[in-house]
């Protein structure tokens, strides 16, 4: 791929801090092409938290890497502050999936949350606090100096959100973090991610194939189709700004929403297109 | 909170028994070996194959008069030139290959060629092209090997783990950090390994190199005294090469544990 370091400006929609416009991805595989993305669009304010959620394979990851600069679409285009993206923006920070191969094994706990600042020259005494503090608000103050293997996976994880924190994005990206963790710490790091939200006023986009956990935790949830992909469904979440891991999940509206995106993924599953925006 | 404490990697302090049964384990068999071999050379007056009091009391003799300054040290000093340069050589340009794609594309087939003649062939070359000093007995030591450590480096930069580049480049960290924050820890596994057969490699080129024409050297010395019918004294430069070995493997080994600690650590967890 073609590492383009510069981004040229675009025009978007006024309001949007990131704007997809019919977003498509193609692999080339051999002699033959997977069609991963058709036609994606959408925007995303400034302070929101979107979670976007589709069945495994549907091109969650992809999208993900094009909005992050990390893959070049194939069509279409992504804007972040009205540039276009072609490289890694400054202000996106990224969690992948595989937090076990995302962490660097032989960087201790606060060098590897300290890396990307000193990339980009931060000087050591605020590096230092500026790590200390993003380890303390994701609960691991205590944990500087071991390494990343030395730590359950739900840690690892933990990790990873405060190197993204510590880096100060104005949008995170999460790729199906909590996919590979036990359901109580899962729990445990949703209402996490909901707490940098509200603390940090950071944009989040939050990538799962979990239904319960799109509702729980977003303000706004984007129903993608199963490949070749469109965005089935563009919802926005009605649940009080206070979230609980037992009162909210029992709420009435909770369940019609769940109810609601999971019949929308079924129809997605069908290749039930009928009523789609064009 | 319901996570998992911190695991420390198990470093156990050893117990006095379990030094002592290691260091039996150690020295049982090379000790049964000499004990067989002072019973058989005490009987038969073999010429060949002097007792190993013999070969003892000359070893102090022989090496620690004037061929110490004469013989022993450079023959070192050039086995060290030799290995740091492959070293060197072997890891920058190995990097250099390994992240270039068109340099790659261009070299790797050149490079299979180069590893697979066998160095001692190359003595007589490199004499005529750089005479019969030290630079030429370093050459060859250099010659054969840099491979080792240059393809080792070349796989290692190569195979650094997708998920970690994508995650610097998402975090921009890029240039001389990233070589050295990742790149090359990454790699280190893979050329720790080839720094470990360079090392192997070395010494026995060292003995090569001074067995053409030499008139000093550790490897010269006991051709020479092989020549000189100095069976016992040519039993003790044998020995010496031995212990020079171990003592270079055991450097290497703390080199490796140093580096390492991280790879040996998470290998130990992910066992379990
Ligand atoms: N590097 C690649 N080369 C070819 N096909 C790919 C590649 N990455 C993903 N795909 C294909 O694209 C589709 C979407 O994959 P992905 O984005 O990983 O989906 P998700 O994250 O939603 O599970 C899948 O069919 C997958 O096989
Ligand atoms: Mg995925």
């Amino acid at each position: 791929m073609a590492d383009t370091t510069h981004e040229k400006p675009s025009e978007t929609r006024s309001g949007a801090l990131l704007s997809v416009r019919d977003l498509g991805k193609t692999y080339a595989v051999g002699s033959g092409e997977v069609e991963a993305i058709r036609s994606i669009s959408f925007d995303v304010r400034a302070g929101e938290l979107v979670c976007i959620v589709g069945p495994s394979g549907c091109g969650k990851t992809t999208l993900l890497k094009c909005l992050s600069g990390l893959l070049a679409p194939t069509a279409g285009s992504v804007a972040l502050d009205g540039q276009t993206v072609l490289a890694p923006p400054k202000k996106m920070a990224v969690v992948f999936q595989e937090y076990g191969r995302s962490l660097y094994p032989w960087l201790s706990v606060q060098d590897n949350v300290g890396l990307p600042l000193k990339a980009r020259g931060v000087p050591r005494g605020e590096r230092d606090d500026t790590v200390r503090a993003a380890l303390e608000e994701v609960g691991l103050g205590h944990a500087l100096t071991a390494f990343p293997w030395q730590l359950s996976g739900g840690m690892q994880q933990r990790v990873a959100i405060a190197r993204a924190i510590a880096y100060e994005p104005e949008v995170l990206v999460m790729d199906e973090p909590f996919a590979a963790v036990d359901a109580q710490t899962r729990a445990d790091l949703e209402d996490l991610v909901r707490r940098v939200w509200q603390d940090l006023g950071v944009t989040v986009l939050f990538v799962t194939h979990d239904i319960d956990e799109s509702v729980y935790l977003g303000e706004r949830v984007l129903v993608l189709s199963s490949s070749p992909t469109v965005v089935q469904e563009d919802l926005s979440v009605d649940l009080p700004a206070e979230r609980d891991q037992i009162s909210t999940r029992a709420l009435p509206q909770f369940t019609e929403l769940r109810t609601h995106v999971h019949e929308q993924i079924q129809r997605a599953k069908r290749g039930d297109r009928a009523g789609l925006p064009a | 909170m319901t996570q998992t404490p911190t695991r420390t990697p198990r470093t156990r302090r050893p117990s006095l028994a379990g030094t002592l049964r290691a260091v039996g384990y150690a020295a049982g068999l090379p000790a049964l070996a000499l004990l067989a071999w002072v019973l058989a050379t005490d009987r038969s007056a073999s010429l060949y194959f002097p007792s190993p009091t013999t070969i003892a009391s000359t070893f102090a003799a022989t090496w620690f008069g004037p061929a110490l300054t004469t013989d022993v040290l450079p023959s070192l000093g050039r086995f060290a030139i030799g290995v740091l340069l492959s070293i060197v050589i072997g890891v920058v340009a190995g990097t250099a290959i390994g992240t270039t794609r068109w340099l790659r594309d261009l070299l790797e087939p050149m490079l299979e060629f180069f590893r697979a003649v066998p160095p001692v062939v190359l003595v007589p070359v490199l004499m005529l092209m750089l005479g019969v000093g030290d630079s030429m007995r370093i050459a060859v030591i250099v010659s054969g090997c840099v491979w080792p450590v240059l393809l080792n480096t070349v796989e290692g930069v190569r195979g650094v783990d997708t998920v970690l580049t994508e995650t610097s480049r998402s975090y921009r960290v890029r240039g001389l950090l990233s070589l050295r924050s990742v790149v090359l820890p990454a790699a280190s596994p893979q050329i720790m390994a080839g720094i470990r057969l360079c090392l192997s490699i070395g010494l026995i080129l060292m003995v090569i190199s001074e067995m053409f024409a030499s008139s000093s050297g550790l490897g010269y010395r006991i051709v020479y005294f092989q020549r000189s019918f100095m069976i016992a004294q040519m039993w003790s430069g044998i020995v010496l090469l031995g212990l020079v070995g171990v003592a270079v493997a055991t450097l290497y080994g703390f080199a490796e544990r140093r580096v390492l600690h991280w790879y040996h650590g998470m290998r130990e967890v992910a066992r379990g």
